[in-house]
């Protein structure tokens, strides 16, 4: 598939002189490389995640253990978050980064094409230390993705190689972010001010001061376990003075601004698609553009709404509760700007819409929910059940996902310079959708009558959801394999697609660039009126 | 060229950027422990202050006691299994811990408590939990703990458990399978 790319950029680019093959991809400095390859790796993580969320739900189908242990459950729901929150969504978005925002703002490449190269070439050991860990003795991480001590203090082997995974890539995603900021702040074209730039490379570059700031805590964090379970130090063991809880806040310091990291560059991607297909500019630009920034800013001091059951004051659980439902009011903007955006515009449904519209209303949907478990006395009741699962995954799925999902049928008619099939992209989107709501709509109910997770059974008055559920997921993970199907064959024998094939696109990629996008572009910078 | 220049101290700049967030993520450890001691949150080394309150004769409370090690070869038991009380008054019980090995080992107790609510009404104004216990080889040591049930305890509340784990200070902790003993 990729030879098919290269062939095609060949074509219209003759100083082109690369490696083919892997070789190409191993020693490439090129953005639309590495943006491609970014995309394939996160696709694959995604497969891979897939699968292990497939696990999980066939063991739910029914009551009572029948196909994995409980153990095995344990390392399947922890590194299926994992691998979809490190693996799959965000290097999805840092792929979107890379093959988009050179060309959205008028820039040959990225700033530090040999960084670039290696911030990739970082992920791929940092995926097969967190696959390898399945087959150590004692198995992967089995703590859940939040790995709380003391828990992760005592786990085997599988922990350790958890942790390292996580400094590779939070390093991986650390360096991608730094050029994504020093490519948008220093590169733009002439004439290209911040207030002019697409959507899309703001949200990115609001995200990417995000991750500066927020994955070293991080990697702070599973430092401090590393210690605590090797080298003699009482960060979070109560005996040498230090204290559980300890852990909690420093980890929901970086996990509750990582949550935005993934939403805000979706919110990019979904402010690029609705302008184009309502064939009216974005409404409000300028008020987006603060609204994500408030976001990011407010996302910094929420942490502890993912505790109130930990014995916090009553006044900690009342700033965090009110500080929390403080998000909803940017975030209500950006909604309020989307509808706006499509009020009275000339709409049409191709692929790209359907999934925008498609996050728009469960992303929405998501964000109420998140609502609800944003106040402390009703958080206590669904705290670890089901209903936040669903709440998550109308976030995470709906929310980035289908995001990525009307990026890539958007943007690959430039990447591939041919068209995608749209009457299975439509298959695509429908199948997605239904199956999406099949698993997770039911999983509310399944949380409103207090059935936990991360459990590997369940009593017997959850049965008939559960099975509700497993049927979506096995049909979601099957609709999938469709978009790799449309993709593939998009590349192989898609028709040929014009410079600009949606008639309401006018970033510089659609307006300055032929189809499929020239390996090297800009080489001399466009003039931005 | 310019650009270049831009961007290295751009780099540079971030770079010191992402360093220092590590450092924060490390200094939010003093940090939490000095909201905690303002606060006085989770402050398990602190003895509670003194009550004066009268006496409760119309309620009694039973206060069980507990006691477990980990990972110590140490026997630990508190000398009755229970005492019955009237809120408000001054309790006096005595807990034994012997170390088997024949090496000195420390250990600090860690108290917690059943129900939880109970937490905040145990006042604990002299307990060996609130420094850590260093034995000799073979030495048996009798340690007080003195407490009282703050009577506000919540009127449902008729039994309160006391219970303390002894974990080992020198080292980190043991794995599981190197056993629990206790």
């Amino acid at each position: 598939m990729s030879t098919a790319v290269h062939d095609h950029t060949h074509g219209h680019d003759d100083h082109a002189h690369h490696p083919t093959g892997l070789k190409r991809f191993l020693t490439t400095t090129n953005h639309k490389d590495i943006g491609t390859a970014y995309l394939w790796f996160s696709f694959a993580m995604f497969l891979v995640g897939g699968v292990m969320a497939l696990v999980i739900r066939a063991e739910l189908f029914q009551p009572g253990m029948q196909v994995v242990n409980p153990e095995f459950f344990n390392q399947m729901t922890t590194l299926h978050g994992l691998i979809m929150v490190f693996g799959a969504i965000m290097p999805a978005f840092v792929g979107f980064a890379n093959w988009q925002i050179p060309m959205m703002i008028g820039a040959p490449d990225m700033a530090f094409p040999r960084l670039n190269n290696w911030s990739f070439w970082l992920l791929p050991p940092a995926a097969l230390l967190l696959v390898a860990s399945m087959f150590v003795p004692g198995g992967a991480a089995a703590s859940g993705w939040t790995l709380y001590p003391p828990l992760t203090i005592q786990m085997g082997l599988g922990m350790d190689l958890a942790i390292f995974a996580i400094h590779i890539l939070g390093m991986s995603s650390i360096l991608g972010s730094i050029n994504i900021i020093t490519t948008i702040l220093n590169m733009r074209a002439p004439g290209m001010t911040l207030m002019k730039m697409p959507m899309f490379c703001w949200t990115w570059l609001i995200t990417a001061y995000l991750v500066v700031a927020a994955m070293p805590v991080l990697a702070g964090a599973v430092t401090m376990l590393l210690t605590d379970r090797h080298f003699g130090t009482h960060f979070f063991n109560p005996a040498g003075g230090g204290d559980p809880v300890l852990f909690q806040h420093i980890f929901w310091f970086f996990g509750h601004p990582e949550v935005y990291i993934i939403a805000i560059p979706a919110f990019g991607v979904i402010s690029q698609v609705i302008p184009a297909f309502a064939r009216k500019p974005l409404f409000g630009y300028t008020s987006m553009v603060y609204a994500t920034a408030s976001i990011a800013i407010l996302s910094f001091i929420v942490w502890a709404h993912h505790m109130y059951t930990t014995g916090m004051p009553v006044q900690a659980q009342l700033f965090f509760m009110y500080a929390t439902t403080l998000i909803a009011v940017p975030t209500g903007v950006k909604v309020f700007n989307w509808v706006a955006t499509m009020w009275k515009g000339s709409l049409t449904f191709e692929t790209p819409m359907l999934f925008a519209i498609g996050f728009l209303f469960l992303f929405t949907m998501g964000g109420f929910t998140g609502l609800v478990l944003s106040y402390t006395p009703v958080d206590v009741q669904l705290h670890d059940t089901y209903y936040v699962v669903a709440h998550f995954h109308y976030v995470m799925v709906a929310g980035a996902l289908f995001s990525a999902f009307a990026g890539v049928y958007f943007w690959l008619p430039k990447w591939t310079g041919r068209m995608y099939d749209e009457t299975l992209g439509k298959w695509h989107f429908w199948l997605s959708f239904v199956f999406f709501n099949v698993t997770f709509f039911v999983q509310h109910f399944l949380g409103l009558a207090g059935m936990p997770r991360r459990i590997p059974d369940y009593a017997l008055q959850f049965a008939d959801f559960n099975m509700v559920s497993t049927i979506g997921a096995f049909g979601f993970g099957m609709t999938q394999l469709l978009f790799l199907y449309i993709v593939v064959k998009c590349i192989r024998s898609g028709e040929t697609a014009p410079a600009n094939p949606w008639e309401g696109a006018d970033t510089l990629e659609w307006t300055h660039l032929p189809s499929p996008a020239p390996y090297h572009s800009f080489d001399t910078p466009p003039v931005v009126k | 060229m310019n650009r270049l220049s831009e961007n290295r101290s751009m780099l540079k700049r971030l770079t010191i950027f992402a360093v220092a967030m590590f450092a924060f993520g490390f200094a939010l450890v003093p940090f939490y422990r000095v909201i905690c001691e303002v606060t006085g949150l989770n402050d398990l080394l602190r003895p509670d202050a003194p009550l004066n309150t009268q006496v409760d004769t119309s309620r009694w409370v039973t206060v069980e006691l507990d006691a477990n090690t980990r990972g110590l070869p140490w026997t630990f038991s508190p000398n009755q299994r229970s005492v019955r009380v009237h809120p408000g008054e001054l309790v006096h019980v005595v807990y034994e811990v012997r170390n088997n090995s024949g090496a000195p080992i420390a250990g600090q107790a860690i108290p917690s408590y059943g129900p939880k609510v109970a937490a905040g009404y145990l006042r604990k104004m002299e307990c060996f939990c609130f420094q850590k216990q260093e034995l000799a080889a073979g030495e048996t040591r009798q340690m007080p703990v003195v407490f009282v049930v703050d009577p506000e305890l919540p009127k449902d509340v008729g039994t309160v458990t006391l219970s303390y784990t002894f974990f080992e200070l020198n080292g980190a902790t043991p794995k599981p399978d190197a056993g629990v003993t206790g």
